[in-house]
């Protein structure tokens, strides 16, 4: 038989059995995550579960529900979680605050030339090294930096917010605001011109059309981006540790030191579980908006 | 999500954990034992010489332990190629060295409180000090320390020691503090900086020492829970004076640079970088002592190039190498030949790192060392390092 | 939209300090790789270009930069491979589990990335794994899959499939469809994603933390050069290179979204 001939028999048969070719497309990734990325949180997940031997750091594998009777029983991590969980809050809605406007504004007001400047401008952070990014606030707010610099120059008294949690919102809103504006661009980009037309033509006035026919359209995309901004914020342990006060502890951190710098592997698994049931009850409210759809 | 949605979703879930469930215990067959008595890699047999280097050198280091000034001529001269991983802390060390990282690197600089962890927890191996020729010129007390020498095996060569120090702005303070209470007083509120390291608990016990005989703690490294208590204590009422817990020695200097803190527990290493960006600070021992570290570049068990390892612990340990080190990070080194090199590199250099000290100015430094629950004098009412470690996390958070 | 003008200017305005704002770091990275002191701060006394050479010949840079580039290419090979297989799948077939599939693959962006860190250092070392630049290429693939094919499966949806039946009902084989159909509508998402993928590993660094060995990424350079506080200006300096010689792909993109008429379907979602 020749090649051709059978590369056309097996065409034909697998065009005869859509199932055959469905388990042939996602066999493949499928088996990526269910042997590496579930199979390593359910280890996480059973290493919850032991504790360490405190000498050498080596894993002891008894079972015990110690590390997770620390945690709710410790007031020092309802703190640090209650901590975290505000400020993903805050970060999360005002980015929402700035991505709104600007989306739209991106979408639906300027030229295509400008929009396609704006979008490389916006992207443009993204490469820009994280840490880099991070470490240029504190160059901006320290007492000696760029901001104070500018103020006393123009005569303001200079503001002294370096090494504080309002830092840390300043700096987490800076660094998640593309991930909001992203997704909120693409919802605004899928409502037709032709509806808002319709609206403006039915008699309504701008802010009835986007309140009534634009904000219920877009919903999704910012419940997308909010699921960005807080599971970004759940997991730094960098901006914390580079830009915080003396309390600006959060899950991350906890994490962090845990595992890496007190070598306490299933203690750290176990908050990580605290903020894989935060996200967990975020996702189902999000699922609720439909926002898988547009993440 | 509606019910027959999450029943999918869930039951998608069940077949996946079930799957995962058959792999992991089948993985876990380690043996649940940890060692106490005999370092388990005692037995292994040391290499008898050094042959070729491998290309590579891969160590975990302190910040300021593998600088280009003396980097660079190694790899020169011996062809390996070093990688460097900058560890801040002693746990740090012991966890990249326990978690996946004992393949992949050759040496750690650790201190004392992570030797013995690292020891007994099979992560190092002994060393053959006939291969380090310049070790018969260390110090007698670091020929074969306790923290890194056990039944007459060494797992390590010394390296450096030092203590740590209470840095200062000098515009605050004209003259230099004498005590580590500045460090705990409500006038200087928002102006104070301490590293983020569950160790600082024994600088709080070792002011105590002084400051409160009544509590009788004799070593800030083992506390009964009386004294630890005291000494969480008088951390927690600190807090509040503490503008940020430093995580990198490179924090606190942009901390001091700024002027966003007067006063801070620091390494001598942050005053060199600080002075000579000629910032208005300086450091001092105050009079109840200070905590300190005696570093030791310890073996990895499966050190992948040991040829280069042998060759860096040698080089390490010859004056030129020890005396750089020491006026770069400001510590003392070892090798007791280092003295005059270093005060070629730094006028009275010797002398300003304690070089030239006799021995019983090691007495007068604390070494960290790992907190266990038995004391030396036998009794098991000690509190261990894992209490120290949530400790501290009810301190900072 | 009709927006009064007042409403225009004030877009317009806002939407410029939101430029602003996103800008104003990457121009004081710029400015403090001119810092002659490695203590930085403002105003700058003393400016130099020093920084540029010593970047320039460092070896670890260099050898961080490699590693990162040759990750960041092989994590985004493996998710544009899976990811666009995935996204067909899901597109097409209807069966028991899809809701959990979509579900699962967002999992690595929706859960923060401490815990996909974590649990892959727990899985490697469980299994034994030493860590290498293959243990950095899975934590990243794994969430790059996703990347691509958020960006494959959104434009899947948009595209009606009446195209590949009538290459099938012209004698085609699935092949063939394939290369001559399916992939020319897909070509700009797949590339999209691939482009964004790359960017997302290049500049990863909880991930990594928990997963690399003894030798660094370009992030992981940076946050030891951090860390030590002796380099800051030469870390400014390789970011401002890093973001000169990136500014060549996004060109590239957006020419190549540009010149496919409507504009409407350059969308790259995250």
């Amino acid at each position: 038989m020749s090649d051709r001939g059978l590369r056309q028999r097996v065409g034909a048969a697998l065009w005869r059995r859509p199932w055959l070719r469905g388990v042939l497309t996602l066999s493949p990734p499928l088996l990526w995550f269910l042997v590496i990325y579930l199979a390593s949180l359910v280890v996480m997940l059973v290493t919850a579960f032991f504790t360490v031997n405190s000498l050498t750091g080596n894993v002891v594998y008894q079972w015990t529900w110690s590390n997770f009777s620390q945690i709710l029983t410790q007031s020092v991590y309802g703190s640090i979680i209650l901590r975290t969980l505000l400020m993903a809050i805050a970060v999360t809605i005002t980015d929402i605050l700035l991505a709104l406007p600007f989306a739209f504004f991106l979408a639906k007001v300027v030229s295509r030339r400008w929009r396609q400047l704006l979008l490389g401008l916006l992207l443009m952070p993204l490469w820009a090294s994280y840490l880099a990014k991070v470490y240029a606030w504190i160059n901006i707010l320290s007492n000696k930096g760029v901001l104070p610099g500018i103020e006393s120059k123009l005569g303001i008294p200079p503001t002294h917010i370096a090494y504080t949690n309002i830092a840390m919102w300043i700096v987490f809103s800076y660094l998640w605001l593309p991930f909001m504006i992203v997704p909120i661009y693409g919802a605004f980009e899928r409502v037709p011109d032709s509806l808002l037309e319709a609206s403006s033509d039915l008699g309504a006035g701008s802010w009835i059309t986007f309140r009534w026919v634009l904000l219920p359209m877009v919903l999704p995309g910012i419940v997308a981006g909010s699921i960005f901004t807080f599971s970004l914020t759940l997991g730094d342990f960098i901006t914390p540790l580079l830009i915080g006060g003396s309390n600006s502890d959060f899950i991350g951190n906890a994490i962090y030191d845990s595992a890496l710098n007190g070598g306490n592997l299933p203690f750290a698994a176990a908050l990580a579980f605290v903020s894989i049931a935060i996200m967990a009850i975020y996702l189902l409210l999000a699922r609720f908006a439909g926002a898988f759809e547009a993440l | 999500m509606n019910s027959s949605r999450f029943r999918r979703w869930a039951s998608g879930s069940a077949v996946a954990l079930v799957l995962s469930l058959v792999v992991v215990p089948a993985a876990l067959g380690g043996s649940a034992t940890a060692a106490t008595s005999a370092p388990p890699t005692q037995g292994v047999k040391p290499l008898q010489s050094v042959g070729k280097g491998e290309g590579t050198l891969n160590l975990i280091a302190w910040e300021g332990y593998a600088q280009p000034q003396w980097v660079k001529p190694f790899t020169a001269s011996t062809g390996c190629k070093v990688n460097v991983k900058y560890a801040g802390s002693s746990s740090e060390m012991v966890s990249l060295m326990a978690n996946g990282g004992g393949h992949q690197y050759d040496l750690v600089s650790a201190s004392g409180d992570a030797d013995l962890r690292l020891i007994y927890g099979g992560n190092v191996k002994p060393v053959n000090m006939k291969l380090i020729p310049s070790s018969s010129q260390f110090r007698p007390f670091l020929k074969s320390p306790s923290f890194n020498t056990i039944n007459g095996v060494h797992y390590g060569v010394s390296y450096e020691f030092g203590p740590n120090v209470l840095l200062y702005s000098t515009k605050t303070f004209k003259t230099a503090p004498t005590s580590w209470s500045v460090l705990y007083n409500k006038a200087y509120k928002g102006k104070i900086t301490v590293p983020d390291n569950p160790i600082q608990i024994a600088d709080a016990a070792l002011y105590l020492s002084k400051e409160k005989p009544s509590l009788g703690i004799t070593d800030p490294y083992e506390l009964t829970q009386t004294q630890f208590t005291a000494a969480v204590n008088l951390l927690k009422a600190q807090h509040p004076l503490i503008k940020k817990y430093w995580d990198l020695a490179s924090q606190e200097i942009s901390l001091f640079q700024n002027g966003e803190v007067v006063a801070g527990a620091a390494w001598p290493y942050q005053t060199n970088t600080l002075q000579a960006a000629s910032a208005k600070v300086a450091d001092t021992i105050p009079s109840e002592g200070a905590t300190g570290w005696a570093d030791t570049w310890l073996l990895a068990t499966n050190a992948p190039h040991p040829n280069c390892a042998y060759k860096w612990m040698a080089y390490a340990s010859t004056p030129k190498v020890q005396a750089e080190e020491a006026i770069y990070f400001g510590e003392t080194p070892a090798n007791t030949q280092a003295c005059s090199i270093m005060n070629t590199l730094q006028k009275g250099g010797c002398a300003a790192y304690h070089a030239n000290a006799p021995e019983s100015y090691f007495s007068t430094i604390k070494f960290w060392k790992t907190p266990l629950s038995t004391c030396d004098n036998g009794k098991s009412n000690c509190v261990d390092f894992t209490q120290w470690q949530q400790a501290w996390t009810q301190i900072i958070g | 939209m009709k927006l009064s003008r007042f409403t225009r200017a004030g877009l317009a305005t806002f939407a410029a300090c939101v430029v602003f704002f996103l800008i104003a770091p990457l121009l004081v990275i710029l400015l403090f790789a001119f810092d002659a002191s490695n203590v930085q701060t403002f105003p700058i006394h003393h400016w130099t270009t020093y920084w540029f050479s010593v970047a320039w010949h460092d070896p670890a840079v260099r050898s961080a930069l490699w590693l990162s580039v040759k990750a960041g290419v092989l994590a985004t090979a493996i998710a544009l491979i899976l990811g666009t297989m995935v996204a067909f799948g899901i597109h097409r077939y209807r069966f028991f589990g899809r809701d959990t599939v979509s579900l699962l693959l967002v999992l690595p962006i929706a859960l923060p990335g401490i815990v996909t860190g974590l649990a892959l250092q727990s899985a490697f070392n469980l299994v034994g794994i030493p860590f290498s630049i293959y243990t950095i290429v899975i934590g990243h693939a794994t969430f790059c899959i996703v990347v691509v094919f958020n960006n494959v499966v959104a434009r899947l949806r948009r595209t009606s499939t009446s195209l590949m039946e009538a290459s099938a009902d012209l004698g085609a084989s699935p092949l063939q469809t394939f290369r001559l159909v399916t992939l020319p509508t897909i070509s700009t998402a797949v590339i999209a994603g691939g482009l964004l993928a790359f960017a997302l590993s290049f500049d990863e660094v909880i991930v990594t933390t928990f997963t690399a060995g003894a030798q660094n990424t370009l992030p992981l350079w940076i946050f030891g050069a951090i860390r030590l506080g002796q380099q800051l200006p030469e870390v400014n300096a390789v970011v401002v290179g890093v973001v000169l010689l990136t500014l060549i792909p996004i060109a590239f993109a957006a020419r190549m979204s540009s010149g496919e008429g409507t504009g409407r379907s350059t969308r790259s979602s995250i």
